[in-house]
């Protein structure tokens, strides 16, 4: 796990976990896991779903039905993890839970551009593959059909998107986190105030200036330690 | 779970014939032919292994009706495909048997992606009296021949011959998981993660496609094919199940795609048990039409359920096969048991339905009288012909003696694949790479 510069997670906030784990797969809605807090108590399930997912892209054939039931159960992880937006924006610096709302909501961007993009792939095989089927559409408009080369082995079909899942463990990771974290118009330093996107279009993503501090703050809010010690904010 | 003396009378009289130990392979399908003479078994390594039912014979009345190998052949070879860098395993995925026309038996055998149309003939006689040829078929010196004789046909040890009659080929981009004979006798589907496809069984070189489930946008894929079956009697009709626990009806009449279905066959999620497992344990593994044709059996992780095809809203009946591993489902799905699929069966007359489960154990549901039973395949368990002791799993609280707790379940000893003979209660047990048959005795001798 991530630690942050000179500060180290606590024993009490392990032994919290250890003992989160028998309940913590449980919907947060369900009696029995009221106390537990899902953010934390869901970050090892969604990191096994995620290594799972790493290893079923892996394989040269995936097996669609693991892959697919592995990528819902991980929308549901992430879906749990990030609180419900049902209070309206309010024009104050962002409290913590909302910062790690929007870092949760970039990992979830890089994972379905990841995912989608190896299922883009399968597609473009599929249009490789002599089928006697009247069906001639393969992939959306515009994408040349049939793109990879036919010497390709399936893994080099990954995209480079997926290349981050194929770091070493989670290090590898998180460091995608980061990258996505930073590029992200969502993320608002909080001296800013809430801004509108962009002026100058979508697509294009401001990269806000960060000192190390603010690093190190937001690292310990996606690793989860600062959620645990800090109250919830007011919100958006 | 009633395990009292009641539930030993379903299942106490199931007497244990043959062990047949294939090696090494890993048995991936089993199924009886209509009559239930024949038992065709496939494994991992490309293989099927055909069992006859021995005649029953008054002389010896107490090998009645046991199966003996008939035949055992290689379906499928591992195959390699050039485009994309890709082996195909040749293991067997499933085995559907023809219904009988003529005197030879055919089945259709199928791995990821190629489905095999073979046929089994015997040859127990040969002509003998030649006129130009000798015995051992060496030309006779024709001075020595003095009169004609018709060659008359003499018995002969039995043999039996298979050939590959059809290849379908090239019909499946993706994984195929189940195939279904049409009761036209001359269609048949096959179907995988994303497509199911119509063949004629003399046609090899063309399919249509009557189910595209593939979204436009790969990335939206959520949903993929699990199992499908055609109707036994009503031959427009096929059900298709998914990997989010519904089933759809189709009716092939209503349109040249049935991506439409006629009927929609889900239960809505029980708020109370719903975790972040809740979708994959919902995925059907399985679905069996009953021989009436009226209902549905779906087999999904923790239960089987009986649908009546005239109610979309709830399945009619739910039996928990194991629910002690509800509590477990975090662990299940760490070590990846969470996506085994388990098949399911009828009995002849629809009234019992079995599944198999962990621990070389499998379950029976009793659905008249609701009463069911958890019996266990394997050689230490119990000897040849002596009567299948009811097992139990106990979760905490009174333990007997002879109780499994759940902690000390085997979960690498699967029993996926289970067949249930068409007509009498004979049941063959696939156990990794052990088939067992067993047989209900129950006659006017043993009361």
């Amino acid at each position: 796990m991530m630690l942050s510069k000179g500060l180290k997670r606590k024993r009490e906030e392990e032994e919290e976990e250890a003992l989160a784990v028998d309940t913590w797969w449980l919907d947060p809605g369900h009696p029995a896991v009221a106390q537990a807090a899902p953010a934390v108590a869901s970050s090892s399930l969604f990191d096994l779903s995620v290594l799972k997912l790493h290893h079923s892209l892996r394989q040269s054939e995936p097996d669609l039905r693991h892959l697919v039931l592995v990528v819902n159960t991980l929308r549901r992880i992430q879906e749990s993890m990030t609180p419900p937006t049902t209070l309206p924006p309010v024009p104050n610096p962002p409290a913590a839970p909302s910062v790690a709302d929007n870092l949760l909501a970039s990992s979830d961007v890089a994972l379905s551009a990841s995912v989608a993009s190896l299922l883009e792939d399968l597609s473009h095989i599929e249009g490789l593959n002599q089928v006697p089927q009247p069906l001639a559409d393969e992939g959306p408009p515009g994408r040349p059909v049939g793109g990879a080369p036919a010497s390709l082995g399936a893994l080099d079909l990954l995209g480079p998107a997926t290349g981050c899942l194929l770091d070493d463990g989670l290090e590898g990771l998180f460091e995608d986190i980061d990258t996505s974290m930073y590029d992200s118009e969502l993320w608002v330093p909080p001296s800013e105030g809430l801004k509108p996107g962009p002026e100058n279009g979508p697509g294009k993503e401001e990269t806000p200036e960060l000192d190390e501090a603010e690093l190190d703050y937001l690292m310990d809010v996606l690793v989860g330690t600062q959620a645990l010690e800090r109250p919830p904010g007011p919100g958006r | 779970m009633g395990e009292d003396t009641d539930t030993r009378k379903i299942n106490h009289s199931f007497l244990r014939d043959h062990s047949y130990v294939t090696e090494a392979d890993i048995i991936s399908t089993v199924e009886f032919n209509h009559t239930g003479e024949l038992l065709a078994t496939g494994d991992k390594g490309g293989r099927v292994v055909i069992f006859q039912r021995e005649p029953e014979s008054k002389n010896a009345p107490h090998i009645q009706g046991e199966y003996d190998v008939y035949s055992t052949f290689q379906s499928h070879e591992p195959e390699f495909d050039y485009l994309k860098s890709l082996e195909i395993e040749e293991k067997i995925n499933k085995i559907k048997w023809l219904p009988q026309q003529n005197a030879a038996h055919s089945l259709l055998s199928t791995n990821d992606k190629t489905i095999k149309l073979w046929k089994i003939t015997e040859r127990d006689k040969r002509p003998e009296g030649y006129n130009l040829k000798d015995e051992e078929g060496k030309l006779k010196d024709l001075s020595t021949v003095t009169s004609l004789q018709v060659p008359v046909l003499k018995p002969m040890d039995l043999m039996v011959e298979v050939s590959p009659r059809r290849i379908f080929a090239n019909g499946h981009t993706y994984h195929i998981n189940s195939i279904s004979v049409n009761s036209d006798c001359e269609t048949y589907m096959s179907a995988d993660d994303l497509r199911i496809n119509l063949w004629h069984l003399a046609i090899t070189d063309r399919s249509f496609n009557i189910v595209d489930i593939k979204p436009a946008n790969m990335e939206d894929l959520t949903e993929v094919i699990t199992a499908s079956e055609f109707h036994p009697h009503h031959c427009n009709l096929f059900v298709y199940s998914s990997s989010k626990g519904s089933l759809r009806l189709c009716d092939m009449r209503a349109a040249a795609l049935c991506d439409k279905h006629s009927k929609l066959f889900e239960e809505p999620e029980d708020p109370s048990n719903r975790s972040f497992f809740s979708e994959i344990i919902s995925s059907v593994s399985d679905v069996k039409f009953s021989h009436s044709g009226r209902y549905m059996l779906t087999r999904d992780y923790l239960t089987v359920k009986v649908w009546d095809l005239n109610m979309e809203a709830r399945p009619i009946e739910t039996y928990q096969v194991h629910d002690y591993l509800r509590s477990k489902l975090c662990s299940l799905y760490e070590s990846d048991c969470i996506f085994d699929k388990f098949e399911c069966s009828w009995n002849g007359s629809d009234s019992v339905i079995m599944t198999g489960a962990y621990n070389n154990f499998f379950r029976m549901f009793d659905r008249n009288t609701k009463r069911d039973v958890t019996l266990e395949a394997s050689r230490e368990s119990s000897k040849p012909r002596a009567v299948l002791k009811p097992r139990r799993v106990c979760v905490g609280g009174k333990r007997r003696r002879d109780d499994i707790s759940v902690d000390s379940l085997d979960f690498t000893k699967k029993i996926l694949h289970t067949a249930w003979h068409p007509a009498e209660n004979i049941i063959a047990i696939a156990a990794t790479n052990n088939l067992y048959i067993f047989q209900d005795k129950v006659n006017s001798d043993m009361h």
